[in-house]
């Protein structure tokens, strides 16, 4: 069935959407906010006829705290916003985490701090990767760079979020949600009705077959040392996420200098690495589709065998801390920026590479 | 001579027990604190209306939080204030499910105004006892939005002061306003007769949404002797004297009985 599925050209906003859809998302909170409009917009209208619930919330922070609700019921649910949006459900996405309750967040990056702008921005890097907001914890974070990773990407979310018993956050960008391209759809999930059955809230039988214990679902663990045994325990789910790393290289074999770069930014430099190589320069691309876990032990072993690198991002320099942190052993990163409130082409990243090719 | 036949104790009528949705644990509440009598009215109207097994509870952030440590059903720990939020999360994910949320001052009223205010307006199938005894208790006794002028707490020290901290919240009638909100009343726990019709009160709270009718909301008018600074004799005589005078008792809204019953707006239009 899914090879027969027709191709459709949507914008990245709408691809998540339906991505969600096709997962089985059966709730979705929102809240108005530049550029991810799409995805409440279209939720509204086809998850409701779906049979699912949208709600468009008093606030960023209700939003996402009957995300929190319904994930506790062990429901497939998303919420989506762009930056500081994101800000403001930092709150309940500590509780999830802290609380070990599936969800799927969407932020489609704007410029920042502040109200910033309404473009294109990787300015929420540190944001998503190190938690975000208040303790000790970790998103599993993907970056799509094209609508048809945005689809996929979403479509996987939901499983990989029920799967852990965490957050997964899906990091796009303005130009990701707004940039119309064709997707190829997948077939809907069948998603089981008991998933989450060993720990969904859905009332406590009192009798009979099914008698249990009432659950609890919380993240406040106040005697001496229960707490540190609820962050060992987040901490070795996290270590887990290792196997999950996921990254495109291209020309990266006989490369000298590799670019790393995220999303539509990872995107852009494929075409100035490809422009470059028609030149016969040899560099590559390493693009990072699992922002956490970052995929440290790839990039380690590129170093190791001489290469030297240039991290792009759009932003003053984020992801590069953990591109040095992953060469460090043998190598170091140059850094090349676009501001936000800029909108790069490939032929701005062609002269940096050359810069930090020709640097010894 | 033979010997009694009967067990004395089986001749004897058992009036009074824990209710079955209660679990069988001491309470950590100060003495005199009126939340293990809130916790028993949940209780005993959960096993009177047969809802425990279909229960979620969404507990919130003071106080109250270990709710489900004293309540027999499957629960939820909200962020502070946002649980209507959490609830209408947890409704619209299983909309066959009994909700409520148990909040207090400084939660609902402060922090959670925006969510609580929203949750009524949508007419959320969802159930609030809202516990008002005019400080943040779990803190220490701080300042709330319901502490009453000239009531001296550990961070207004000489007393709440119109001009400078504002006026008490009547949150009882705010609610009564909103459009979605289908059973509104405030009730106290000074008396065992405001008891007995606190529970009433709730009862109703409970039934619009297992009738579908919409928002039920509940609140009491509670001591809390500890941050009062006073006896649990002093805090009940406070709540009748201080209390009652500027949170008037009564129902403030009840579609069935106004004949809205049923309607899309109960209020507003």
């Amino acid at each position: 069935m899914a090879d027969k599925m027709e191709k459709l050209f949507v914008k990245g906003n709408e691809a998540i959407a339906m991505g969600a859809l096709a997962a089985g998302c059966r709730c979705f909170f929102g809240y108005p906010i530049t550029p991810q409009n799409d995805i409440p917009e279209f939720m509204s209208k086809h998850l409701v006829e779906a049979g699912g619930e949208f709600v468009q919330a008093e606030s960023e922070v209700a939003a996402a705290n009957m995300l929190l609700g319904a994930g506790a019921c062990g429901v497939r649910a998303m919420t989506s916003s762009s930056s500081p949006g994101m800000s403001l459900k930092q709150e309940a996405i500590s509780y999830m985490a802290g609380s070990e309750i599936p969800a799927v967040i969407v932020n489609m990056n704007r410029g920042g701090p502040g109200l910033g702008d309404i473009g294109p921005s990787q300015g929420d890097y540190f944001q998503s990767t190190r938690g975000g907001g208040h303790g000790d914890y970790r998103l599993l974070v993907l970056a799509p760079s094209s609508a048809q990773e945005a689809y996929d990407m979403t479509y996987d979310a939901f499983d990989l979020a029920f799967g852990s018993k965490n957050p997964v956050l899906i990091l796009g960008d303005a130009i990701i949600g707004q940039m119309k391209e064709p997707i190829v759809p997948r077939a809907p999930k069948v998603v089981d009705p008991e998933e989450g059955g060993d720990w969904r809230l859905i009332g406590a039988s009192k009798s009979g077959a099914g008698k249990r214990e009432h659950r609890i679902i919380k993240s406040l663990f106040l005697m001496d040392g229960e707490l540190a045994g609820q962050n060992m325990k987040l901490q070795a789910k996290y270590d887990a996420w290792k196997k999950l790393v996921d990254f495109e290289t291209f020309e990266v074999k006989d490369a000298d200098l590799v670019v790393v770069a995220y999303g539509s930014i990872g995107r852009i430099a494929k075409n100035a690495v490809r422009a470059l190589r028609a030149k016969g320069k040899k560099v590559g691309l390493f693009r990072p589709k699992t922002l956490y876990p970052f995929p440290e032990k790839a990039l380690e072993k590129l170093a190791k065998e001489g290469k030297r690198f240039l991290t792009i991002e759009h932003n003053l320099g984020q992801m590069v801390e953990d591109v040095r942190l992953s060469v460090r052993k043998y190598a170091d990163s140059d850094l090349f920026c676009v501001y936000p409130g800029n909108m790069p082409s490939p032929d701005d990243f062609e002269a940096p590479i050359l810069r930090a090719l020709g640097r010894k | 001579m033979s010997m009694p036949t009967k067990d004395a104790s089986a001749s004897e009528e058992l009036v009074f027990a824990r209710p079955a949705s209660m679990v069988d644990r001491a309470t950590h509440y100060c003495p005199g604190c009126h939340h293990g009598i809130a916790h028993r009215l949940v209780a005993e109207l959960l096993d009177e209306l047969e809802l425990v097994e279909k229960t979620i509870a969404v507990a919130s952030i003071g106080c109250s939080v270990f709710l489900y440590n004293y309540i027999d059903a499957d629960s939820v720990e909200s962020p502070h204030g946002r649980a209507p939020a959490v609830a209408t999360g947890v409704k619209r994910a299983r909309p066959d499910k009994f909700v409520f949320t148990y909040q207090g001052d400084g939660d609902l009223a402060s922090i959670g105004m925006a969510e609580i205010m929203h949750a009524a307006n949508r007419g959320e199938r969802i159930s609030v006892v809202f516990v008002n005894n005019t400080v943040y208790g779990m803190t220490g006794g701080q300042m709330a939005p319901t502490t009453l002028l000239g009531q001296k707490t550990t961070t207004c020290p000489v007393g709440r002061c119109k001009d400078r901290e504002g006026s008490p919240i009547r949150m009882a009638e705010l609610i009564a306003q909103l459009g979605g909100t289908a059973f509104c009343a405030r009730g106290s726990l000074d008396s065992v007769k405001d008891i007995r019709q606190a529970k009433k009160y709730m009862r109703q709270a409970f039934e619009v949404q297992t009738k579908g009718l919409g928002f039920g909301f509940v609140e009491l008018l509670s001591g809390c002797p500890t941050n009062w600074r006073m006896t649990p004799v002093a805090a009940n005589k406070r709540i009748t004297d201080e209390m009652i005078p500027y949170f008037p008792l009564g129902v403030y809204r009840d579609v069935a009985a106004d004949g809205t019953c049923g309607s899309t707006v109960a209020g507003g239009e």
